[in-house]
């Protein structure tokens, strides 16, 4: 592991600088074989984000929100065109190359969690510190550092079923942002909770989210969330209508 | 060390959560019921191997069932051997009233070559070695002898026709051979009192043995030299096949318990298999998890096989210290069969255990466990995306390869280990083919049932694979009690019932000539039946049809036995009165001169003799051949006085014969007995009741230990019913909550539960009773020749015992479905 990404990545701080877009897609398209034909659910898809941004994609149910996330952060692969992130195109990796880039540089928080149910929260936020296996790095002193940020430190050892859904999403929020990632997508992060804790995990990851000079992309349909971040991407029907 | 650590993490993690118990347990079964076996086994074949040469108490002995040439002795000595001499048989040993068949052992002066010969001045001591033999008018008894003759040293006791000193207790000595029932105690004494006290009579049952030790090479010249010179019937014996029946036990039991307990790991497999399916699917999500979170595939598995490797080892060597306590119990009920003592066992079984463990492991937890790297990490966005769940084939395919190979290994011959691959697959597909003929018949019920059964009904049909997979791992644990404990007590009673109520329990053998006057005039004093005598000569069978014949034509042990002995051949002018001609015809007054023989229909099949082949005998050392004119079937139960070989009356009276009898003495005429061994001290009397319990005893021992083995089986059984049960779970939590929610009351899913499980039970045992029964079937009326008798007991306990298991069972992985309220779990799922 002489080329670690983390490692190979971080001369790339410097670039923030100069300007140079963090998330760069060029015409993504993806289709899939539907029961009735071929069913197309992007389509010439072109953006770039700067470093520090904050980006809304925003979109009805169905316009292919979700589909562009899994993209941009290389979960699913496009049936045309290209992401490059910070500058490597992230295609060009194999799945296993791109899991470590995804390691390195991205944080994610998801609408339904997708906190481990046998960890506790502690270890919940440990684990992308641990699976890195970067030297030198305490992954439990990590953790409990971010958590303590999330307002958990008390919580450390609740298994997430013992944990209210804000609570949970706090742990998410807390394990996206423990290996201090340059990129953080968000899913419909306050799509599981109420009015109320959802402003209250907004804020805070907004609040971290800045702290950390970290770029956020961010996947809701809730216009009045999308409207605290400086752009909005829309989607209409698997295009891109720049709102 | 740092790519240990996170699985090691991972494994408390996930222990922790309760996640990992089944499938350590089931390791822990399968390594457990291994290692016992192993254990023990390892123990007996170091003790056999530590006194390979004092078994023997020479480093070469020659034996024969008649006195050595002495040209032998010269030999030896002139290839630089010392020898000695023994003579071995059984007979009466008096002391007072008290009378007791012992095998005497008569040895030479430089007797032992090998080994240690101890002497003791009381009963049970340790004692000390003695520098010498018994001297001559001197005789050493071990203590079972002592107690039974209440003949302490300083006593006397009366052997044949002469009087003994008892000088000593007879310790230990080194080649005590034949006493792996343990069936008569033990008089030493010097060789040179042997013709005085007449015992050695013509037709007699007696062992010779020339013992030799020396350099290895001079052994081996003349091991070299003397094997074309022998003669038939004269045997060498090396250090390597001492004690060839203890080792032929050993290797049985190696073969039957190893296999017994791969039994318990194929069933163990299923349950881990099942398992780590469950586990696999619960951990989809998480492996997706951590692939968004930068984990590579390379990382997954490492992950998870590392963590499941360490899981491995752990269970393992739990399952081989449990192994290392259950062994214990086996040694009690076998081990004194063997020896006094067994050393400790070694290390070897703990690597067996190890290697079972892992291969258990590798074969049923790591295939399922290999689809976690695969999940496509996009499963975190959309959780419909198929997960490419393990397959059933990848899940058993290859943990059933690396068992046959197992059972292959076990079985120690390629032949043997294809058919019991073969018959345990048969077996298993006859099984699952009648649990799955009971599922389709439960399925045709359901129309008729109430709420609750029909809910039980569709649930054990709805999941027909697992229901079947799940009768028949319990099944086949229940068809192995039911077999060792109901058939097998059947059998013997239906034995013991065919065998008449006074059937004769004592032999007289060695009855000479002059004798039988005198013999039935005592009986007749006694008021005792009048005694029918046979008269017998022993002879070695040499050819048939003139070829010759050797116990290598045979690949039948028992068969190569037959050959290697003497046969008893006796003569009559009537067919006995439980004897019946099967093939050809009883001898004719006018043939009562002609060279007839007449079969036993068995020992013919044995030995491929057909109706008119000749048989050639070694009688003395003249030889003797006649024509096989009919074949007789024998009902050997009467307990009656019967023969192999029978031959026409006039043809073999001329040859040295001795005389033998059977007759029933009551309990309470025991002193017609002393008194008849006092009159007659050259006659052997052979207790058949003594030997039948102690027979029946080692029976019981046997089957104990065997049943000892299946209850990790039956474990085995109980934990894939477990594990079934785990695997739908959640499945069963939504539909309670689904059936909750529509107005189900808690009672009616109870119910519903209650059903299946009873349905499942009842499988089982039926599925049990009916293998079982037809096992008892084919064993009575094919392979023991016994009336079969239906036991309806089989089917009540079987069921019984299945219903009563899977409701326990069923109750306590299922408890919790009800427990929850169930919005709790339409909001979780």
């Amino acid at each position: 592991m002489a080329a670690h990404p983390y490692a190979a990545w971080r001369p790339a701080e410097e670039q923030t600088f100069q300007q140079a877009a963090i998330v760069q897609a060029e015409m993504l398209g993806k289709q899939v074989l539907g029961p009735e034909g071929p069913l197309v659910l992007l389509q010439d898809i072109s953006f770039s984000v700067m470093p520090g941004e904050a980006v809304a994609v925003v979109g009805a149910s169905g316009s292919g929100k979700t589909t562009l996330l899994g993209l941009l952060a290389g979960l699913d692969t496009p049936s045309q065109g290209r992401v490059l992130l910070d500058g490597q195109d992230l295609f060009a990796l194999d799945e296993d190359g791109r899991a470590r880039l995804r390691g390195s540089m991205i944080g994610f928080i998801f609408q339904t969690f997708q906190l481990l149910p046998g960890l506790t929260a502690l270890e919940n936020v440990m684990l992308p510190l641990e699976l890195m296996q970067r030297p030198g790095v305490d992954a439990r002193d990590g953790a409990r550092a971010v958590l303590g940020q999330v307002g958990l430190q008390e919580r450390l050892h609740h298994y997430p079923k013992q944990l209210s859904g804000g609570e949970q999403q706090r742990v998410a929020i807390a394990r996206a942002f423990v290996t201090q990632p340059k990129l953080l997508f968000a899913d419909e992060p306050t799509g599981n909770l109420d009015q109320a804790t959802g402003a209250r995990v907004i804020d805070l990851l907004f609040e971290l989210n800045r702290r950390q000079a970290a770029t956020l992309i961010l996947v809701t349909h809730d216009e009045e969330l999308a409207s605290r971040c400086g752009r909005r991407l829309r989607l209409v029907a698997g295009r891109l209508n720049s709102a | 060390m740092t790519a240990l650590l996170l699985p090691w993490r991972m494994l408390r993690r996930d222990w922790r959560a309760g996640e990992l118990r089944l499938l350590f347990l089931a390791l822990l079964v399968a390594v457990a019921g291994v290692s016992a076996v192993g254990f023990f086994t390892d123990r007996i074949a170091q003790a056999l191997q530590r006194q390979a040469n004092e078994l023997l108490g020479a480093d070469l002995a020659l034996i024969a069932r008649h006195p050595l040439p002495e040209e032998f002795a010269r030999s030896a000595a002139r290839f630089n051997l010392r020898t000695a001499q023994t003579v071995t048989f059984l007979s009466m040993v008096l002391a007072g009233e008290k009378n007791q068949l012992a095998e005497i052992k008569a040895v030479s002066e430089n007797y032992p070559l090998r080994g240690q010969l101890r002497r003791a001045e009381r009963p049970f001591d340790p004692g000390v070695i003695a520098q010498a033999p018994p001297a001559p008018g001197t005789a050493w008894l071990d203590t079972r002898l002592i107690n039974v003759l209440a003949a302490p040293p300083g006593g006397a006791v009366t052997l044949g026709t002469v009087q003994f000193k008892v000088d000593a207790v007879l310790a230990q000595e080194p080649d005590r051979s034949g006493d792996f029932f343990s069936i008569a105690p033990r008089l030493l004494m010097n060789i040179q009192d042997l013709p005085a006290t007449e015992l050695i009579q013509p037709g007699s049952r007696i062992t010779y043995r020339l013992q030799m030790a020396g350099a290895p090479q001079d052994i081996q010249n003349f091991r070299a030299y003397l094997q074309p010179r022998l003669s038939p019937g004269e045997k060498l014996e090396g250090v390597e096949d001492a004690r060839p029946e203890v080792r032929a036990a050993l290797k049985r039991a190696q073969q039957f318990l190893g296999l017994a307990a791969l039994v318990s790991v194929l069933l163990a497999g299923v349950a881990v298999a099942a398992a780590a399916r469950r586990y696999t699917l619960r951990h989809l999500d998480d492996s997706a998890v951590m692939r968004c979170l930068g984990a590579t595939q390379g990382r997954i598995t490492h992950l998870y096989v590392g963590q499941m490797v360490m899981l491995g080892l752990a269970a393992s060597l739990a399952g081989i210290v449990v192994g290392y306590f259950a062994q214990w119990t086996l040694a009690d009920l076998l081990g004194s069969l063997v020896a006094a003592e067994l050393p400790a066992p070694s290390w070897r079984p703990v690597a067996f255990g190890l290697l079972i463990g892992m291969v258990t492991l590798l074969g049923f937890v790591v295939p399922p466990l290999l689809a976690l790297k695969d999940v496509p990490a996009l499963r975190v966005l959309r959780r419909e995306i198929d997960a490419g769940k393990p397959r059933t084939l990848s899940a058993y395919g290859l943990g059933l390869l690396l068992l046959s190979g197992l059972m292959l290994w076990q079985a120690g011959d390629l032949k043997l280990g294809v058919y019991i691959i073969l018959g345990t697959a048969g077996a298993l597909l006859f099984l699952a083919g009648a649990a799955y003929a009971g599922v389709a018949a439960l399925t045709a019920l359901r129309k008729r049932a109430g709420v609750a059964w029909r809910l039980g009904l569709a649930n054990v049909a709805r999941r027909a694979r697992s229901s079947v997979t799940q009768v028949l791992a319990l099944g086949v644990g229940i068809l192995a009690l039911l077999l060792l404990t109901l058939v097998r007590g059947d059998l013997l009673a239906s034995w013991q019932g065919s065998l008449p109520p006074q059937a004769p329990n004592r032999f007289l053998i060695n009855i000479q000539p002059d004798q039988r006057q005198a013999l039935r005039e005592f009986f007749a004093r006694a008021d005792m039946p009048d005694p029918a005598l046979y008269p017998m000569v022993r002879g070695r069978l040499t050819h048939i049809n003139n070829r010759p014949v050797t116990a290598r034509d045979y690949t039948d042990d028992h068969a190569a036995r037959m050959v290697e002995r003497e046969f008893n051949l006796s003569w009559m002018s009537d067919l006995p009165n439980d004897n019946v001609v099967v093939t050809g015809s009883w001898w004719a007054p006018r043939d009562y001169d002609k060279k007839f023989f007449s079969v036993e229909e068995g020992i013919a099949k044995t030995l491929g003799i057909k109706l008119g082949d000749s048989l050639t005998y070694l009688i003395g050392g003249d030889t003797f051949t006649g024509v096989v004119t009919n074949l007789r079937k024998v009902d050997w139960d009467t307990f009656h006085v019967n023969f192999f070989v029978i031959a026409a009356p006039q043809v073999l009276q001329d040859y040295p014969a001795s005389f033998i009898t059977s007759f029933y003495l009551p309990e309470r005429r025991a002193e017609f007995l002393s008194k008849l061994v006092q009159a007659f001290p050259n006659v052997t009397v052979i207790d058949v009741a003594a030997i039948m319990a102690q027979v029946r005893r080692i029976i019981e021992r046997v089957t104990l230990a065997v049943e000892y083995v299946f209850l990790f089986t039956v474990l085995a059984g109980l934990l894939v019913l477990y594990a079934a049960i785990q695997s739908t779970q959640d499945e069963r939590r939504l539909e309670s909550a689904i059936l909750r929610t529509l107005g189900a009351s808690r009672r009616q899913l109870l119910q519903g539960l209650v059903a299946e499980f009873t349905l499942l039970g009842l499988l089982s045992g039926l599925v049990a009773a009916l293998a079982a029964s037809l096992l008892g079937y084919v064993l009575a009326e094919r392979v023991l020749h016994l009336p079969y008798t239906f036991n309806p007991w089989l089917w009540l306990a079987g069921v019984l015992f299945g219903v009563l298991t899977v409701g326990v069972v069923g109750w306590w992985g299922t408890r919790a479905v009800l427990r929850r309220p169930p919005l709790q779990t339409l909001r979780e799922i």
